[in-house]
């Protein structure tokens, strides 16, 4: 029923703007139909209904839409059929012929045009015929899934007669689809169901999985369902190959599922790595930085709803070197106040940054009150790509992929070719002589600590379109951060990004089998062991030091 | 940089028997203030001090714990709040099984949450828990055992510094997320509670609550009397000298990890018993406890106090925890700042704690603090 509610919401946009065309016979016509379908006996409103359908009005449609949904009423003070929308108490109603509004109503005002279940299926069936030749494929791929769904004897030819006409690859597969599904149930030839078992093995999804799973399966007392056994045969091979291409579709979703998280994993934790790898700091308010991103991701939005609301697709845009910056100017900040005056001490210098960031969630907390602020998605951000059946990727997730990639590669770039990128590797290598050969370290500790915070807010800006905007979003996030950084070696970014999505894929797949909360435990467990084979990571620096 | 002379002696420094004094006389003066003196006198203590009063004591067994291995060995646990916690439960286990049929849904054997559950028994883990000294071994052996296990992987393969400050971290979250599941068997989010008696003794009476109190004091000056016997033996030179200068060690012949290993593992056991007379005194113990921020606030008691010298831990376990009671009553917002900015204070403006700063203005001794010798990863 859902897909018709939908239906009904475009097929009433379409409707209206066509009652404005309509010549005055048609009117007359419909307005005759409609009093048959106010007819006592059912014969006369299904005869009614058949007439409507026939004429092939755009306003049929929603008459049909309405009658079926119940919301076909007559007034009682002028007996005019109109159609009904609920609102508070009474209803919204609009002239069932013409469409034109005639304001709100109360429920007592109306009388309900009354149908049952014999013309519930009629009108739903002719519905069905009624839009597979809308002009708009969306509606179009709506009706053949109405079609598949209820599986109509008499919309055989309608789907063919469709099919022939049909330019669209995207829709023709959606008729073959309902039409096979129709023919597999309601044929009494072997050959056309055969043929559509083997139609219907193209389609990996769940639902045509479904209807071959019940042509193959056996009954509760052990007999067949089907009696023919080459069409159970038939109806096995197509229900294996469906399982095989949702199998790996599955397999597909969970490796974009990990994928995904890893990029953000990536995204939170190279900014740690950068700073851990070159001034050796673990900066425990790294998870703040995120959030502060998140934060002005959220003023930056509403900025744009105050001052310009039509460019609010724009407002990422904006955000994100907004957030860079704020988060960059705070971190050079917290390096030039504190952290400066902590070096050679990492334990202190943990505790001091634990503490800035009990002070920067406090402060958020303080300003923007502790609950969840609200963070849109751009339209470009919002939806999912429906790849195949069992396969959705939604658009957010799959921009912060490519978005992190992006970020990561930039600063790949920058840390091999730049100035500062070389500067920053020397000081990594060998601070005391990076120091000598003139380069000043204080300068790009600054430097190193506010690109690393920089980043960090970029990855809250990623997070604000995916996780709720809160002051602990940090935390939810540090510990998983450290996890990468551990795993995939300090001081380079390689080894970050590895450690970042073979975490995200791990916990993942972990995930189906142990749980969620158990998957991540077992992985923080080894990790923990990880640890003891390679106490510097995956990708640790080889130096001659004897303790890096 | 070996041990000034006054870390020699067993009582040798005021600051010790100080301690000691003051430890003694409140582990009897507020037990007796409170049964024995009259509500109206001015001299009560009333019962809600003593409680409070006796959380701080195991709070200070808990930063001594962490001194220890800190102040004494190098090693920065991010997750002795896990060992503290383990204790805790193994307690909690025992005064679960002391409610009998007392509880909600008065089930002989199964303690409440279990025939929530619809558990049919008791799981083999909970077996042994109803007899007290059972209890008590597991308050010392669970922690002990656990720090055994993680302590001899991570020291093994010579996991140092923050690396192994984050493992630690690592540990408790993932302990605070397997005590949050139902199916552990622990009470999941809710933890145990609703607690009746403890050998006998009604846990609400004011009697059993200043009992409590001077256990916890005695066991605080016992602890106290230990870790100090041990930092002025010959194997607490060691764990100094393993502090500042790791590799030289090794390279004179000690088998670093051993003596790393020992320490941490008493300091878990320490640990353990604070959590085990905490949990009778505030009714209650939740996965909460195993949260990593918690276990980070004890670095801050100990960093607070002065970092390598005991005393100062309990000092600062006592000092924060008064002010985190004070401020989160009188202006919860302010807490976190005053929290944050304690954690910067401290270790920028003053690394050697209120203690170290004290000792320093009154004799001018070079302590030997937590700064690295040059060359050397610290801290």
């Amino acid at each position: 029923m859902m897909s018709f509610g939908r239906l009904a919401r475009s097929l009433l946009f379409l409707a209206v703007t066509a009652a404005l065309l309509l010549p005055a016979t048609a009117a007359a016509e419909v307005s005759a139909d409609l009093k048959g379908l106010a007819e006592r006996s059912n014969d006369a409103k299904a005869a009614a209904v058949e007439r409507l359908a026939a004429g092939g009005e755009a306003r049929a449609v929603a008459i049909l839409q309405a009658f079926l949904d119940g919301r076909l009423f007559r007034t009682k003070e002028d007996d005019r059929f109109v159609i009904g929308a609920r609102s508070g108490g009474g209803y919204v109603i609009a002239d069932a012929v013409t469409g034109e509004a005639l304001g709100e109503v109360g429920k007592r005002a109306l009388r309900k045009v009354r149908i049952n279940n014999r013309l519930r299926q009629l009108v739903k069936g002719k519905l069905g015929s009624l839009t597979l030749g809308s002009p708009d494929p969306a509606a179009r791929i709506r009706a053949a899934d109405a079609v598949f769904r209820s599986e109509r004897a008499e919309m055989t030819p309608a789907l063919q007669a469709a099919l022939e006409r049909e330019q669209d690859a995207k829709v023709a597969a959606r008729l073959r689809r309902a039409l096979a599904a129709t023919q597999l149930a309601r044929s009494d030839d072997k050959e056309t169901r055969i043929a559509a078992l083997r139609t219907l093995a193209d389609f990996v999804d769940p639902e045509v999985r479904a209807l071959a799973a019940a042509v193959a399966a056996l009954g509760t007392d052990g007999t067949p369902a089907e009696p023919d056994s080459e069409i159970r045969a038939a109806a096995q091979e197509t229900l294996d190959e469906i399982e095989r291409g949702l199998a790996f579709n599955g397999f597909l979703a969970n490796v974009f599922q990990g994928v995904s998280l890893g990029s953000v994993l990536l995204l939170a934790a190279i900014g740690l790595a950068i700073t851990f790898g070159v001034m050796g700091v673990i900066n425990m308010a790294h998870g703040e930085m995120v959030m502060l991103g998140a934060y002005t991701t959220f003023v930056v939005q509403e900025v744009f709803r105050a001052a310009a609301p039509g460019l609010f697709d724009l407002s990422l845009l904006v955000a994100v070197p907004a957030a860079f910056l704020v988060t960059a100017a705070v971190g050079v900040g917290i390096e030039r106040g504190v952290i400066r005056f902590l070096y050679g001490r990492p334990l202190e210098t943990l505790l001091a940054t634990w503490g800035l960031s009990l002070i920067l969630q406090q402060l958020v907390r303080s300003v923007f009150g502790p609950t969840n602020r609200e963070v849109g998605n751009p339209s470009w951000m919002s939806g999912a790509w429906e790849v195949a059946g069992g396969l959705t990727l939604t658009y957010n997730r799959i921009w912060i992929i490519v978005f992190a990639l992006a970020v990561f590669a930039v600063l790949v770039l920058v840390i091999r070719f730049s100035r500062y990128g070389l500067q920053m590797r020397a000081v990594t290598q060998n601070r005391a002589m990076a120091s000598s050969m003139g380069i000043r370290t204080g300068w790009v500790d600054a430097m190193t600590f506010g690109l690393g915070s920089g980043i960090a807010g970029m990855a809250g800006v990623a997070l604000s379109q995916i996780d709720n905007v809160s002051p602990n979003l940090g935390q939810g996030y540090i510990i998983d951060s450290f996890m990468v950084v551990v795993f995939g070696g300090v001081g380079n970014l390689w080894g970050t990004l590895v450690g970042a999505l073979s975490l995200g894929l791990v916990n993942k797949f972990l995930e189906p089998y142990a749980g969620a909360v158990l998957g991540k435990i077992l992985v923080l467990v080894a990790i923990i062991l990880f640890i003891q084979k390679r106490p510097r990571g995956l990708f640790a620096l080889r130096g001659r030091a004897l303790e890096a | 940089m070996l041990l000034s002379g006054d870390h020699g002696r067993l009582l040798s420094p005021l600051g010790v028997k100080v301690t000691l004094a003051v430890l003694l006389a409140a582990g009897v003066l507020v037990p007796v203030l409170n049964l024995a003196v009259p509500e109206g006198s001015a001299f009560h203590v009333p019962s809600y001090l003593v409680a409070l009063l006796g959380k701080y004591l195991c709070f200070a067994l808990l930063a001594l714990s962490v001194d220890l291995i800190w102040g004494y060995c190098g090693i920065l646990s991010l997750g002795h709040g896990a060992f503290f916690a383990l204790g805790g439960y193994a307690m909690g286990m025992h005064l679960m099984r002391q409610i009998g049929e007392r509880g909600v849904y008065g089930h002989p054997v199964l303690p409440d949450f279990m025939v929530f559950l619809n558990w049919k028994e008791l799981p083999w883990y909970w077996q042994g828990f109803d007899a007290f000294p059972f209890a008590l071994l597991m308050v010392i052996l669970v922690p002990g055992l656990l720090a055994l296990v993680f302590g001899w992987l991570a020291f093994r393969s010579r996991v140092t510094g923050v690396y192994l400050s984050i493992i630690t971290q690592a540990m408790t979250f993932a302990l605070m997320l397997a005590f949050f599941r139902n199916d552990m068997g622990f009470g999941g989010n809710n933890g145990l509670t609703d607690f009746k008696d403890l050998l006998g003794f009604s846990l609400q009476s004011d009697a059993t609550r200043a009992g409590l109190f001077a256990a916890s004091a005695l066991v605080l000056a016992l602890a106290y009397l230990l870790c100090r016997w041990i930092v002025c033996s010959k194997v607490g030179r060691v764990l100094v000298a393993i502090r500042d200068a790791e590799s030289r060690v090794r390279f004179l012949g000690y088998r670093v990890e051993r003596y790393k290993l020992f320490v941490f593992v008493l300091s878990a056991m320490l640990a353990g018993l604070a959590g085990a007379l905490y949990v009778p005194q505030v009714g209650i113990i939740n996965p909460g406890e195993f949260s990593p921020a918690n276990s980070i606030e004890i670095v801050i008691w100990v960093a607070v106090g002065g970092r390598g010298y005991l005393h100062g831990a309990i000092l600062g376990a006592l000092l924060v925890n008064y002010a985190k009671t004070y401020l989160t009553g009188a202006a919860p917002e302010i807490w976190l700042f005053f929290l944050g900015g304690l954690f910067v204070a401290v270790t920028v403006f003053l690394p050697r704690g209120i203690v170290g700063s004290l000792g320093g203005l009154r004799d001018r001794l070079p302590f030997p603090g937590p700064r690295p010798a040059a060359g050397e990863a610290g801290g």
